[in-house]
Parts: C-alpha cells; structure tokens; sequence
C-alpha cells in the first residue's frame, strides 16, 4: 500500500521521526483554519505519486485567505491520473540544509538497503546517476536491523558528521518501519536541518509490501479508504482478479502474469491498444473468466475483448463452455477473439466456433484478428 | 543428465496432505518422480499417497534420505518452511507459494549464506521437471518431452506454452526451471544457466525474462563470456507502463531500470537471439 505523505508522517512520528506541525484539510476553509493556527504553511496535494511540486500541487500561503486560495486550486486537480482528494497544511520550515534518508529493497543484492545522502531535496535517482559516490549505503543484516556503528559510519560516509548526535536515532527509527509495518520504500526526502538546528522530515514517503497486508491490518483500517484509486482496479481487487488500468481501447484477458504482459505486447506489435491487464491466475475457471468479463464492460472505452488462456489442468473444453455461457448471461456484443492453448485446445476451439467466437491460432494472430475486428 | 531433479532424487513435500499439495504431489507421483514422504505436523504418523508423514522435515531426511522438498504451504508459513528444509539439509528447495512477504524472503536469503550447498527455487514459481525422469511443482508435465533444450523462465503459463510449442515441433527438454514472479528469489537467471552450462545433454536454452530487477542484464553479461549452448531469449512486459505491478511483484518498472529493452538489448549486446513473439522462439531455436 502507498500512504500519502499526510499518512506516512503519521506512520513516522509514531516512530519518533520528528515532523513538522501540520493539519489536513478537506475544504478550502479548513485549510484557511490550518494557515490561522499554524502560522505560514505549505499547502500541499496529497497524492501517491512523485512530482506533484512540478504539477503545482503545492504552494506556500503566508495568510488564511491565501491558504484558502491556494487549497481551493489543489483540490479536485489531477496530477498524473490522481484526483487530488485533500490537502495537507504544514508548518512553513526555514530550511538551513536538506539531507536524502531512504530504505528500499535492493533486488540485486537481495536485500534492504538504507540510503544517505548531504544532496537532498533532489531526485534521488538522478543523483544516483550523476554522482553515485555522494550517497552512502548500509545494507543492515535484516534479522538484527542496523547496529549502531554502521549508522555511524553511514552518517560519516555521507559527509554528515556534524549532524551525527540527531541523525544516528532517526536513522534507526525510520528503519522500523521494516519490522513494524513491512516497508518497501521509506523515504524523507528532504530531511530538513531548520535554521534552529532540528532535524524535521520536509516530505515522507511510505510504502508496504502488499503481501504482508495480512500483519497489518491496522494500517489498511486506518488509511485503505483514503486512497483514491482507479475505479476498475478497486472494483476488479474485489474480485479477487489482478487487473491494471491502461488507456486502450482492447479489454486483455490472460492467465499467468507473463502470458498476460505477453499478450498486451502482441496487441501493440499489432498495431492496437490494450484497455488493461487482467491476469486471472493459473487456472481459467469459469467464474472468474466471467468477473473479468464484467469489469473490463465496466469501461466504456472497451471496444473488443482479447482472451489468451493457457490451460494445463483446466481443459480447454472447459474454458471454452465456460466462455460461452460468460459471455451470454452478460450480454456481450463486443468483438471477442479467443486463443486458448494447451489441454484440449481442439475441442476448445470447436466450441468456441460452434458459438460464433473466433478463435486464434496463435497470441500473434489472435491481437492481428482482435486490432482488425476494432478499427 | 538434465540439472538439478533426476528420475532418483528422493524428494519430500512440505504440505502433502493440504488440497494443492495432494493434488501436485500426486501428479509428481504420475511422472515417476521418487516421492518419499511428506511433512504435515497435524497429520504426522499417517500414510499420504503410499508415503509416510511426518511432524518435521528434520524427521523426514533421517528416516527417508530425501535431498529435495517442495513446499506447498501457505504464504505466512512458508519462509519458515524454507529455512526448516535447508536446515534439515535439504539441498534442492522449490517453493511454490505465492505472496510470500518480501521481508520474509530476504531473511532467508541472508539465512541460507550459512547453507552454501542449498539451492532454492522460486518462491512463486512453477517448479523444476525433468521430462521423463521427475519433476517437484506445478508444470504440467503431458506437454513435455525428453530432449536436448533446456529453459529457464520467470513466468508460469508463459513456460508451458513455450515448452508445449517446442514438443510439438518436435524439440524435447532437459530440464525446465521455473525461478519466480518475485522481487527477491532463490536461484537467478545466472544461477541455472551456469548448471546448464555444465550439463552435456542439454545443447538449447530459452530464458523467458519479464520486466523489473535486473536479473536478466546480469544474465546476458555471463552469456556474452562465451557459452557452448544455443540461446534465445523472450521478454514479455515491453509495453508495460512504468510503476505499475504486472500481476507479479516483481514485474515493474521503475523510472527507467528494469524496462524489456534494456533487458533486449543486453541479450542482443551478448550475442543472443531475442524473439519478438512467444511464436519466434521455437522458430530461432530451430534457425542456423
């Protein structure tokens, strides 16, 4: 799950990772009452993507009325396909020096790895790129967490030394959120050196490993119902189907998430546009070929259907009666082309025929016949 | 010869009597895999499929010799059922499960340093099968044949297709290794094709990649050094959109690390055939 920044500070100061005084604020009015408690604030988007400074998603007002303006402009504006839902009002900093703190997995190294760097308040990746020797990694042992010499040293290595008494205990709470809420990314960027000299996390990113939702079901109760996201996508996780929105206008249906990302390049090597990406797993039985069904109707733009199955244990024959009755109790009228390989592909394909859907040959010729059927 | 499982390997499984377990173990059974016992602590003492079970997998190695396990238990568990097997010395672990936690995975990695011998499989994946010998896993063993063509794949379904195209056009395998969907994994792309490298009867190797990590690139700089083997390699993923998790966790591109064409490029930079289409491949394999 990815927390929005309001929600990843939450999740940080219970940490101990101090923060900025800030309030969130669903009108503009609440904003205005935010700015008149809090003195000049930030008034910032809150979204779960990156480069929302560049979309004009935050704005410091010194006033009410300006933080009312500038909350009224914010919400509801879209920044990269979010609808900005609420605001978050905080305390304006006077920035003396701003540091890059990050904890992500490392997949190469098959590892977590924390990441320090005196460039903050930059894109990471660029810094990365440009000057890789200015950050300073630590790959902490993942059954003990980061010892208290290795923070050190992190500290020292990124040129930091000066700031080690403040940066040595926040370095290791922000690595709690390994063991207590399963992280993937935790990320201050920047981490603020105020004018007074307190170190205070300036934006947070926090995201958790979606197959650990099961120890944290606190946190989904907390903030799941916060996070706006796209409404199919929503609807197809209740189903219990993987799907992604795209924005073609062919509706993918596969089983396997390789078969699946397969298929949506045959439909682009075709010449047409994938609607989405809808992996219904291994088997292809037929309730869920029908709930993947229904969802991708569910999008207005689907102006044909693309079904690539695979079927080892489930026959062919199967797939395909259960197609055709999918495909009548819903109604569609949509061009459908099927491919279905594997088990019993022959007596799959006969049904399908029998019942005036087209089958493919192959994935290739089945996007050719699918991008033909929906120009 | 084929990598990793022959027709002798004593293997055990890890959840025999749950639902997936009993049906997968039986259909390993069908291939003539040497299935020797299975472990279910609430069911230790009884018979499952013709096999002792037993409370642990410690247990199952000192009363049946068993030298690889497949795990069939769920995500929560299945960690622990990992670093149980590879402590109990078992040097061939194929987990199957699906949506095991990411940090759980990268403690067993830094748990299994201590058990340099141990190999692991997956999680997430399909399995190993060796046609005609055995096979510890879900693949579906009817498309497969004995033959010289090995593959190595990060996908599931993807592999079966590729391996029942290739038995139909007559290309048997050695030995087909499903490594996993996952973001953090047992054996890499590096892994099996430095085995493959060793094992005379297998001459052909497919490597089905996917989007995200690396692995692949890794892969194509070992392949560049020089192999004896013919390979041809598939992406699947190229028109993926960045940031996005494609059904597996570890399908997604961030920024612009882990894109199909980098990984394409680095295959073609080793001197690999890339095929364009799951259709190419059988027909490069066959090419020269």
């Amino acid at each position: 799950m990815k927390l929005l920044e309001y929600q990843a500070k939450e999740v940080l100061a219970s940490l101990g990772v101090p923060i900025p005084a800030g309030q969130v604020a669903r009108t503009p009015e609440e904003a205005a009452r935010a700015c008149a408690e809090l003195g000049p604030v930030a008034v910032k988007a809150q979204v779960p993507v990156g480069g929302r400074g560049k979309a004009g998603g935050v704005v410091v007002a010194r006033t009410p009325e300006e933080a009312r303006a500038a909350a009224e402009r914010i919400i509801g504006m879209d920044i990269k396909g979010h609808r900005v839902p609420l605001v978050y009002c905080e305390a304006a900093l006077e920035i003396e020096r701003e540091i890059y703190l990050g904890l992500t997995v490392d997949r190469d190294a098959r590892a977590n790895i924390l990441m320090l760097s005196a460039r903050g308040g930059m894109d990471i990746e660029q810094v990365a790129e440009e000057t890789p020797a200015a950050i300073a990694r630590l790959y902490p042992n993942p059954w003990r967490g980061p010892l208290d010499f290795e923070v050190n040293q992190l500290i020292w290595e990124a040129g930091l030394g000066e700031h080690a008494r403040e940066l040595a205990p926040l370095i290791k709470r922000l690595y709690r959120t390994v063991p207590e809420y399963d992280a993937v990314t935790a990320e201050i960027n920047p981490l603020v050196v105020t004018a007074e000299g307190r170190i205070v996390a300036g934006d947070a990113k926090l995201e958790t490993d979606e197959n650990a939702a099961f120890r944290h079901r606190d946190l989904e109760e907390r903030y799941a119902t916060t996070l706006e996201g796209d409404p199919l996508e929503v609807e197809a996780g209740r189903r219990n189907l993987t799907y992604v929105s795209l924005d073609g206008e062919i509706g993918i249906i596969g089983n396997g998430a390789g078969l699946c990302m397969g298929t949506l390049d045959l439909v682009a090597r075709a010449g047409g546009r994938a609607a989405n990406f809808c992996d219904i797993g291994g088997g292809a039985r037929a309730e869920v070929v029908e709930n993947a069904l229904a969802v991708i109707l569910m999008n207005p733009k689907v102006k044909g259907i693309l079904i690539n199955v695979f079927g080892g244990i489930t026959r062919g024959d199967e797939v395909a009666r259960g197609l055709v009755s999918a495909r009548d109790r819903l109604g569609l009228r949509l061009p459908l082309v099927v491919r279905l390989s594997g088990t019993n592909e022959e007596e799959g394909r006969a049904i399908l025929e029998e019942h005036g859907i087209v089958p493919g040959a192959s994935g290739w010729e089945a996007a050719k016949k699918i991008v033909e059927l929906t120009r | 010869m084929a990598i990793l499982l022959h027709a002798d390997t004593p293997v055990i499984v890890q959840g025999i009597t749950g639902r997936e377990g009993t049906f997968h173990a039986q259909q390993m059974q069908a291939l003539g895999t040497r299935l020797v016992g299975g472990v279910s602590p609430s069911r230790a003492g009884t018979v499952h499929l013709g096999v002792p079970v037993f409370a642990t997998v410690a247990q199952a190695v000192r009363e049946t010799g068993a030298t690889a396990s497949g795990i069939f238990v769920p995500p929560a568990f299945a960690a622990d059922a990992i670093m149980e097997a590879v402590a109990a010395g078992i040097s061939l672990v194929v987990c199957i499960t699906e949506g095991i936690p990411i940090q759980d995975m990268i403690r067993v990695k830094d748990f299994m340093r201590c058990y340099p011998e141990a190999k692991l499989v997956g999680p997430n994946c399909p399995g190993v099968l060796t046609p005609g010998q055995a096979k510890i896993g879900i693949i579906p063993q009817r498309f497969s044949r004995p033959g010289p063509v090995g593959i190595v794949s990060r996908s599931g379904t993807l592999t079966y297709e590729t391996m029942a195209a290739l038995t139909a056009a007559g290309l048997g395998q050695s030995t087909i290794v499903g490594i996993g969907g996952d973001p953090v994994l047992g054996l890499s792309f590096t892994d099996v094709i430095r085995l493959f490298e060793c094992d005379d009867e297998t001459t052909h190797l497919v490597v089905i990649g996917e989007i995200g990590g690396s692995d692949e690139e890794r892969a194509a700089e070992v392949l560049a050094r020089g192999t004896r083997l013919q390979v041809v390699a598939f992406i699947s993923g190229r028109t993926a959109p960045e940031g996005k998790r494609m059904g597996h966790a570890g399908a997604i591109v961030s920024g612009n690390r882990g894109t199909a064409r980098s990984k394409e490029e680095a295959f073609r930079a080793a001197g690999v055939a890339v095929a364009e289409t799951t259709d190419q491949i059988v027909e490069l394999l066959t090419k020269r």
